[in-house]
C-alpha cells in the first residue's frame, strides 16, 4: 500500500485552501487496490439493492429434473441439488450478508460514538469510569458471547446484528474517546472557547469534522469483520437460519456436497473472500489517505 | 516484574467474575427448560430432575451454589448427557483441543516466521511481493473456507490426507493443524516483515555489518530479538482467537474437542455444558492475555514502566 509521496516539487505541492477531504480523494485515487476495493463495494451494493430485478430465476425456483448442475450457458454458475440457480442464490445472499455488516457496524457506530464522545468531552471521573468499563469488556471473549446471546435468545436476524454490534463499539469508542481528548486539548478548540462558541457548536464545527476520519477508517475495516463474523455463525448453523441464506450458509452447504457438487462450495467462497479483500484494502487505503503521517510506518508494516 | 504479575491477575478477577454472573443469568433468562422439549413428565419426575440440577432453590441460591461448585472445580451435570458430568466432558475435550492448537501455533510460528524474514531481506523484490500477497490471501480466506478447500485438493481430489478424524490414521492432524494455523502464519509473517525491517534499519545493524558480521548471524542473533517483540504481543490474542477458531476446525474435521462440544452444546441447548464451557474458555482466554502481556513487558523494558 505504497503511496508515492510528491518530490519537493512546488507545482504538485497539495494547494493551500485544498479542503482534507478532498485531499484523501486525491491521495485515495492514487492508490490502485483502494480504488479497486471501492468500484467492488460500490458494484456489490449496486447487485445487492438490483437483486428482485437482475437476479435470473426466483429465489425458490426449484428445477428438480435438472437438479444439481454445474456451470452453463442458462445457469451461469450452476445449480444446486434441488435444481435451484446458483447465481440467484448467491446474489440474495450476498444481500443478507451486506445487510447484516451494514446494520451492525451502524449499531457499533452509534453506541461507540456516544460512548467515546461523552468520555472524552466530559473527562474527569465519568470518562475514567466509562473507560474502565469498555477495558474490562475488552478482556471478555466475545465470540464466545454472541453464541452465547443466540442460544438463549433465539437465531433471529434482528438479535444476529443486535449482538454483533454490541461486540465492535469497543474499539469505535476507544478511538472516537482518543481522538476527542486529544482534539479538546488543541489550540483551535480553547480559541474557539474563548471566542464564546456554545458546546454544541464547538462539537458540530470542530470536534464532529475531525473524528470524522478515524471513524471512516474503522467502519470500513468493521463491516468485513462482521461479515467475517456472520459467515463464521452461519457456517456452524447459529447465525442466519433457512428460509433466509447468507453467503456462509451457501458456503456449509457447499461443504455438504463439496466431493460431488464443488461449483456449490468455490463459487461463495470466491464471494466471500473477495468482499473481505476489497473491503480490507479500502479501509487500508483510506487510513493512508486520511492520516498521510500513518502512511510512513504503514510502508514498513 | 512480579508486582506488575500480581497486579495483572488481581485485574483479571472482576472480569471473570463479569463472565461467570453474566453467563448465569442470561441461561436462566434463557426461555424453556432444559427437559420441556420432548414430552410432558409426570410432576414428580419434573420435581426429581428440579433437585438434581438444583433449580428449586432460589435463583440467588442456585447462583451462589454454582459459584461455590465452581470454585471447587465442579461445573455440574450435564443436561444433554444425564450420567456425564460436564467436568468429564471437558476432560475428554480439552486435551485434543489443547493438542490441535499446539500444532496450529508451530505452524504459525515456523511458517510466519520463516515467511517473513525471507520477505524482509530483500523488501520490495519478488521474494517479498509473492510470500506477502499468499499472506493477504491467508488472512481473508476465513477458516470454515480454507478448511474444506483443503480437504477438497488434499483429500478428495489429490488423495494424499485423510479428509477427517484425530489420531485414527497418519497424518489426520496435518489438515486440522494447517486450516487452524494458516491464517495466523500470514499475520506473524507481515508482523515479522515489519518488524524486522524496523530494527534492520537502525543504526547498530549497521554497525554489526561494519564489523564484519555475517547476513546470517546479523539476521538470526541481532535483529530477531527485536523484530520478534510485535510477534510476542500477538501470540495471547492469537492462541485465544485458536481457541474459538477451533470451532470450526473441530467441526469439519469431526475432531471430540472442546470446541465441537461446544457448538453441539449450542445446538442441543444444553446449557450446563455451554455455561461450563464458556466460563472455562473466558477465564483461559483472560490468562492467556495475562500471560502474553507479561512476556511482552519482560522482552522489552519499556513497556514495564508504563501502568
Amino acid at each position: 500500500m505504497s503511496i508515492v509521496i510528491a518530490p519537493a516539487d512546488p507545482a504538485a505541492e497539495p494547494q493551500p485552501g485544498r479542503s482534507l477531504w478532498k485531499d484523501a480523494w486525491f491521495r485515495l485515487k492514487k492508490n490502485r487496490l483502494a480504488m479497486f476495493g471501492l468500484w467492488t463495494m460500490l458494484l456489490l451494493i449496486g447487485l445487492s439493492i438490483l437483486t428482485p430485478w437482475i437476479a435470473p430465476y426466483g429465489y425458490e425456483t426449484q428445477d428438480l429434473a435438472l437438479g444439481a448442475a454445474p456451470p452453463s450457458l442458462s445457469h451461469w454458475l450452476g445449480t444446486d441439488t434441488l435444481g435451484r440457480d446458483l447465481l440467484t442464490r448467491l446474489l440474495y445472499g450476498g444481500r443478507v450478508s451486506l445487510l447484516v455488516g451494514f446494520a451492525a457496524t451502524a449499531v457499533s457506530l452509534v453506541v461507540g460514538v456516544l460512548w467515546g464522545t461523552i468520555a472524552g468531552y466530559v473527562g474527569g471521573v465519568v470518562d475514567a469510569l466509562m473507560m474502565r468499563i469498555v477495558d474490562m469488556l475488552y478482556a471478555l471473549p466475545f465470540m464466545i458471547f454472541v453464541i452465547l446471546l443466540m442460544v438463549v435468545f433465539g437465531q433471529s436476524f434482528v438479535l444476529l446484528f443486535l449482538a454483533i454490534g454490541l461486540v465492535e463499539w469497543l474499539t469505535m469508542a476507544r478511538i472516537v474517546r482518543g481522538q476527542v481528548q486529544s482534539l479538546s486539548r488543541q489550540e483551535f478548540i480553547s480559541a474557539a472557547v474563548v471566542m464564546g462558541l456554545s458546546d454544541s457548536q464547538i462539537i458540530k464545527r470542530h470536534v464532529v469534522p475531525n473524528v470524522l476520519g478515524p471513524v471512516m477508517v474503522y467502519i470500513t475495516l468493521t463491516i468485513p469483520a462482521v461479515m467475517l463474523f456472520e459467515a463464521f455463525l452461519s457456517f456452524l448453523g447459529l447465525g442466519v437460519q433457512p428460509p433466509q441464506s447468507s453467503w456462509g450458509v451457501l458456503i456449509a452447504n457447499g461443504v455438504e456436497t463439496m466431493e460431488e457438487y464443488p461449483w456449490l462450495l468455490i463459487f461463495p467462497g470466491i464471494a466471500l473472500s473477495v468482499t473481505l479483500f476489497a473491503l480490507n484494502f479500502l479501509g487500508d487505503g483510506l487510513r493512508d489517505a486520511l492520516d498521510p503521517k500513518s502512511v510512513e510506518q504503514n510502508r514498513i508494516e | 516484574m512480579s508486582k506488575l504479575a500480581l497486579y495483572r491477575l488481581i485485574q483479571g478477577i472482576p472480569v471473570l467474575l463479569v463472565v461467570v454472573t453474566v453467563t448465569f443469568f442470561l441461561i436462566r433468562a434463557a426461555p424453556g427448560g432444559p427437559f420441556d422439549a420432548e414430552r410432558t413428565l409426570p410432576p414428580e419426575v419434573v420435581k426429581n430432575l428440579e433437585q438434581r440440577y438444583n433449580l428449586d432453590a432460589p435463583v440467588a441460591e442456585q447462583f451462589f451454589d454454582y459459584l461455590g461448585n465452581l470454585l471447587r472445580g465442579d461445573f455440574g451435570p450435564s443436561f444433554r448427557y444425564p450420567n456425564r458430568s460436564v467436568n468429564e466432558l471437558i476432560a475428554s475435550g480439552l486435551p485434543i483441543t489443547f493438542e490441535l492448537a499446539l500444532y496450529a501455533i508451530l505452524v504459525a510460528v515456523i511458517i510466519g516466521l520463516a515467511v517473513g524474514m525471507l520477505a524482509s531481506i530483500k523488501p520490495n523484490s519478488l521474494q517479498d511481493y509473492l510470500p506477502m500477497s499468499l499472506a493477504m490471501i491467508g488472512i481473508c480466506m476465513p477458516a470454515f473456507l480454507l478448511g474444506p478447500v483443503l480437504v477438497l485438493v488434499f483429500g478428495i481430489w489429490l488423495e494424499w490426507l485423510p479428509v477427517s478424524g484425530w489420531g485414527y490414521s497418519p497424518g489426520d492432524k496435518i489438515l486440522p493443524a494447517v486450516t487452524l494455523g494458516f491464517a495466523y502464519a500470514a499475520y506473524i509473517a507481515r508482523l515479522t516483515r515489519g518488524g524486522m525491517l524496523e530494527v534492520l534499519n537502525q543504526d547498530f545493524i549497521r554497525t554489526a555489518r561494519a564489523k564484519g558480521l555475517s547476513t546470517r548471524r546479523i539476521l538470526f542473533k541481532h535483529a530477531l530479538r527485536g523484530g520478534l517483540s510485535p510477534v510476542v504481543a500477538f501470540l495471547g490474542p492469537a492462541i485465544a482467537g485458536l481457541l474459538t477458531g477451533s470451532f470450526v476446525v473441530e467441526t469439519i474435521f469431526q475432531i471430540p474437542g472442546l470446541g465441537r462440544f461446544y457448538v453441539q452444546a449450542a445446538f442441543n441447548r444444553d446449557y450446563t455444558m455451554i455455561m461450563g464451557t464458556t466460563i472455562l474458555l473466558s477465564c483461559l482466554i483472560v490468562l492467556l492475555n495475562i500471560l502474553s502481556d507479561l512476556i511482552a513487558a519482560w522482552m522489552n523494558p519499556r513497556i514495564r514502566g508504563a501502568r
